[in-house]
């Protein structure tokens, strides 16, 4: 059994987490060309070695970050979002949905 | 006898037969540089050397002919996709593996024994029979079948009205067979080495010389070495390779786990897969039941094994075949596999002008490797890719013009 460490549960089996890609920044929609909008929604970074994701803990739905070994199979550390995201992000244009 | 036989052996009489010529050094240049050993880089520079009279080509192999993913799949050879565009694909493919054998003097083994897919639920009833009319229509031999077919066609399913996942009916796909995965890349790489191609093992790429959107120069551990045009069929490292291009892809890559018994008495005819139960099974000619295939939950470039994911699929095989549960697992293994987001693979032009690709090919690649070389081939003498292979091309991601076949496999994702 392999072991994830939940910065919230602990030591949990890997079984229970569920992960849905790299940490990375959307382009601006409002700014970004088609190009870049399906670059960034098709393109996948698909790197050796050592990545940066969102997982979560499935059973309490709590989001966090890991780093792991694309080689090795290693988690090499993991930690809540908030180490990285001090402050609340707003997607997309606020106008938009200003009503 | 054994002294005769070491004189024989050793007699300068009967040579010893070498499919593939000796290493030699690198040329300086080469009209096509094939990058990827495999079955569909051998393929490929057959067909070029055969069909388009190119014989100036280097196939480089980072390790030894045939022994990435040509070795690890599980040898499935079927056509029943669901969109037209796939299945008249698949279906050239079928119907060159039917004459490979004869096509290469080498024997492939192909077994067509017709491939049984298993529906557990109405809502898998509802996509076989649309898949059904779709072959059909493109002149695939694919039908529904009912419980008492199944029955018949393969006695020994578990046909309990109570089991855990009750099997309602199935497709059946007469066309669907096995061949032996080492002959198809060594009977492509021996011929091609006749006409004069270059394989070249143990030769890895490290880099890609680009000059005004074209590939110059393929930089390797054995020096570099000038290009006309360059292919890449590397399942597994696509993403990486191509990255050495300057070409990001949509690839995600994840291990896929399978395993073979120990031999058995031959009782199972037909391939049996089952979608919902993520596992399918066949028995090989020495009596083997090849089992697959499990993929691993996140991305991972390691073909290490995992006890979970075996305990899954025995699992999941013994609710077909509950009389298997004493017998013994005789080898396990993993590939890594080019996961595409719409489960197609992504081939022919590149964003770099003479820079082709062969990528994307997931779970699906080793049925393809006979429509793939001859495509690919006409791709590279033509410039540009035929009319069969363009909806897979990379330019259907920004066009957003996908062809989804996320529903037509059973190894599960």
């Amino acid at each position: 059994m392999k072991i994830m460490h939940c910065p919230l549960n602990g030591p949990r089996n890997i079984s229970e987490f569920t992960t849905a890609g790299e940490v990375g920044e959307m382009p601006d929609p409002r700014q970004a060309d088609d190009a870049q909008w399906a670059e960034h929604v098709w393109v996948a970074y698909t790197k050796v070695g050592v990545v940066k994701e969102w997982w979560c803990h499935a059973p309490t739905s709590y989001w966090f970050i890991a780093e792991r070994n694309t080689v090795t199979d290693e988690i090499l550390r993991t930690y809540p979002a908030n180490e990285i995201y001090r402050e609340r992000k707003h997607f997309g244009a606020p106008e938009d949905h200003g009503g | 006898m054994p002294w005769s036989l070491l004189k024989y052996g050793l007699s300068k009489r009967y040579p010893a037969r070498r499919d593939i010529p000796l290493d030699k050094d690198l040329k300086k240049s080469y009209d096509v540089v094939i990058i990827g050993g495999g079955g569909h880089g051998a393929a490929t520079a057959y067909h070029l050397a055969r069909y388009h009279g190119i014989t100036n080509i280097a196939v480089l192999e980072k390790g030894y002919l045939g022994g990435g993913n040509t070795a690890r799949n599980t040898t499935v050879i079927r056509s029943n996709y669901i969109t037209p565009d796939s299945v008249r694909f698949y279906k050239e493919s079928v119907d060159l593996f039917t004459r490979l054998s004869n096509e290469l003097g080498y024997n492939m083994m192909f077994s067509q024994r017709g491939q049984l897919t298993l529906a557990h639920s109405d809502a898998s009833l509802r996509t076989f029979r649309l898949r059904a009319e779709v072959n059909k229509h493109c002149g695939v031999r694919s039908e529904m079948v009912d419980r008492e077919q199944i029955r018949e066609l393969v006695p020994c399913l578990n046909m309990d009205e109570n089991a855990r996942y009750p099997i309602l009916g199935g497709l059946w796909h007469k066309d669907g067979g096995t061949a032996r995965h080492d002959a198809v890349v060594w009977g492509y790489a021996r011929r091609a080495a006749e006409l004069g191609v270059e394989i070249h093992q143990r030769t890895e790429v490290t880099g890609i010389q680009r000059a005004n959107g074209r590939a110059t120069g393929v930089e390797t551990n054995r020096g570099t070495i000038q290009c006309g045009n360059v292919v890449q069929a590397v399942a597994g490292m696509s993403a990486v390779v191509a990255r050495m291009a300057g070409i990001r892809l949509p690839i995600r890559v994840y291990p896929l786990q399978a395993m073979v018994t120990q031999p058995l008495k031959p009782f199972l005819d037909p391939l049996v897969s089952s979608a919902a139960l993520h596992c399918y099974v066949s028995q090989t000619a020495r009596g083997e039941l090849v089992i697959g295939g499990g993929s691993d939950p996140y991305e991972l470039f390691s073909t290490r094994s995992t006890l979970e994911l075996k305990e899954g699929l025995i699992a999941h095989c013994l609710e077909m075949f509950p009389f298997l549960s004493e017998v013994k697992l005789l080898r396990q293994w993993a590939g890594i596999t080019d996961m595409t987001p719409d489960y197609s693979p992504i081939m022919g032009e590149s964003p770099v002008q003479n820079y082709w690709l062969d990528a994307g090919w997931g779970t699906w690649g080793f049925k393809a490797t006979p429509v793939c070389g001859k495509r690919m081939a006409e791709t590279i003498a033509n410039g540009k890719a035929p009319d069969l292979i363009r909806p897979f091309g990379l330019d259907r991601f920004s066009t957003y013009a996908l062809s989804n076949e996320a529903g037509a496999t059973a190894a599960s994702h």
